[in-house]
């Protein structure tokens, strides 16, 4: 096993952790986070994958780049949208949902 | 021996990362959740340089440990000042 | 009960995933034994995309492969992901104006912050200049340095100077643009000259890329500090100097 196959597989496990934690959570930001680990999980199945061969890959290097700004851009435009939720509601959930975590 | 180091730099790596992130799904503490998470983006960051992709390294310490933990903790922030629940519809 | 069965299924997608992962070929188009079984047309095909990207290096105008696929190979991507943090911007700028209107108070940053953000912002933007200027042949590029350039964004925020700097408006809106603005008249630019949608002439990649990397630093920076700020403020002691 090389070290890219080792990381793509870190990837995978963080991804069902993240997956696990969103379906698990029904606190906003907490799946905002879980939705983050999952993205992460994914850029090292991306990277990792490419890379199994041993040889550095540039081409999913410049796609997961452009893959974190857009997470970057995306947390903060949920982030906005539950804290405006708080605002009119006082609640963090969804609508149907309980707040037990 | 020099074949066993990086494996173990990577093993650690990985398993910090697995940690971390379990923890930071699990904590009680959201705030807890958000400092653990930042510490996840810098352990990213260090993934990255072992993958040999420094670009991604700089991205991720500055936007994914340094802009998104600002954002996250601008959050907190805001849900601890206390707020009345309404009544839901 | 359910959170169990969650967990239980959450585990046999990560085994099944982990296998599938385990069960690829190799690197293929670098094997020999792959190699020699395949010949001629077929072979030049599985040539992989690293060893593509090292061959036309030299015709996309800069020496850093992660740059040369980022603004040039790849450009289209690029090209549309600024135009999803304009989206995201747009968004925030929405739900922002639908809000109620929040009182202003003006907050007093204290010594120790103020006194950082005197010596830290001119070194970030320092910084920042380098970093856009290194990605042509090292790791860097617009999108660390507009990184940067939001971080001193978020610091002077945090120290209540920002809106003095950076009031709401028509420069503000237009240098959120300028980054698409100028990718995309430069995309289209070129088709004039008989080339395809951003392929860039060989001899002005160069110079076409610094400037686009250039605006879409200023924009991302902006956009980012933009979606920091525009977070709505907790309604029970007031805004925060927002607007």
């Amino acid at each position: 096993m090389t070290g890219g196959l080792f990381y793509a597989i870190t990837g995978v496990l963080l991804f069902c952790l993240g997956l696990y934690g969103f379906i698990q959570h029904a606190h906003l930001l907490r799946r905002i986070l879980a939705f983050n680990i999952m993205g992460s999980g994914c850029f090292l199945v991306l990277v990792g994958l490419a890379q199994r061969g041993g040889q550095v890959d540039p081409v999913p290097h410049a796609l997961v780049l452009t893959g974190i700004v857009v997470a970057v851009s995306a947390t903060a435009f949920a982030l906005i949208l539950m804290r405006q939720l708080y605002v009119e509601s006082g609640h963090c959930t969804l609508p149907g949902e309980d707040e037990e975590s | 021996m020099n074949d066993i180091l990086p494996w173990l730099y990577d093993s650690l790596i990985a398993l910090t990362l697995l940690w971390i992130a379990w923890q930071t799904l699990s904590t009680r503490d959201l705030f807890k959740a958000v400092l653990l998470f930042i510490v996840f983006g810098l352990l990213m960051a260090l993934a990255w340089v072992r993958l040999q992709a420094p670009d991604l390294a700089l991205a991720e310490a500055a936007i994914g440990a340094g802009l998104t933990g600002a954002l996250l903790l601008d959050a907190v922030g805001h849900l601890r000042v206390p707020r009345r629940p309404g009544p839901r519809k | 009960m359910t959170r169990t069965l969650i967990a239980l299924l959450c585990l046999g997608l990560a085994g099944m995933l982990g296998w599938a992962l385990w069960q690829l070929p190799g690197d293929v188009g670098l094997k020999s034994d792959l190699q020699s079984e395949l010949q001629g047309q077929v072979q030049a095909d599985i040539v992989g995309l690293p060893a593509l990207v090292a061959a036309h290096l030299d015709q996309s105008g800069v020496r850093h492969p992660v740059t040369a696929v980022l603004l040039n190979f790849r450009a289209y991507d690029t090209l549309l992901e600024i135009g999803v943090l304009l989206l995201a911007v747009l968004g925030v700028l929405a739900v922002r104006h639908a809000a109620a209107p929040e009182p202003v108070h003006p907050q007093r940053a204290g010594a120790v912050l103020a006194a950082l953000v005197h010596l830290a912002v001119p070194l970030m933007v320092l910084v920042a200049g380098y970093l856009l200027w290194a990605g042509a042949h090292q790791p860097g590029g617009a999108f660390q340095a507009g990184a940067v350039l939001a971080g001193a964004g978020v610091l002077l925020r945090l120290s209540g100077r920002l809106p003095a700097l950076l009031p709401p408006g028509f420069w503000l809106r237009a240098g959120l643009l300028l980054g698409f603005a100028v990718f995309l008249v430069i995309a289209l630019g070129v088709t004039r000259g008989g080339h395809e949608l951003l392929a860039y002439p060989v001899q002005q990649a160069g110079g076409l890329i610094l400037a686009i990397e250039a605006s879409l630093t200023l924009s991302i920076g902006l956009i980012l500090v933009s979606l920091f700020v525009g977070a709505p403020s907790p309604p029970e002691h007031g805004g925060e100097a927002s607007e």
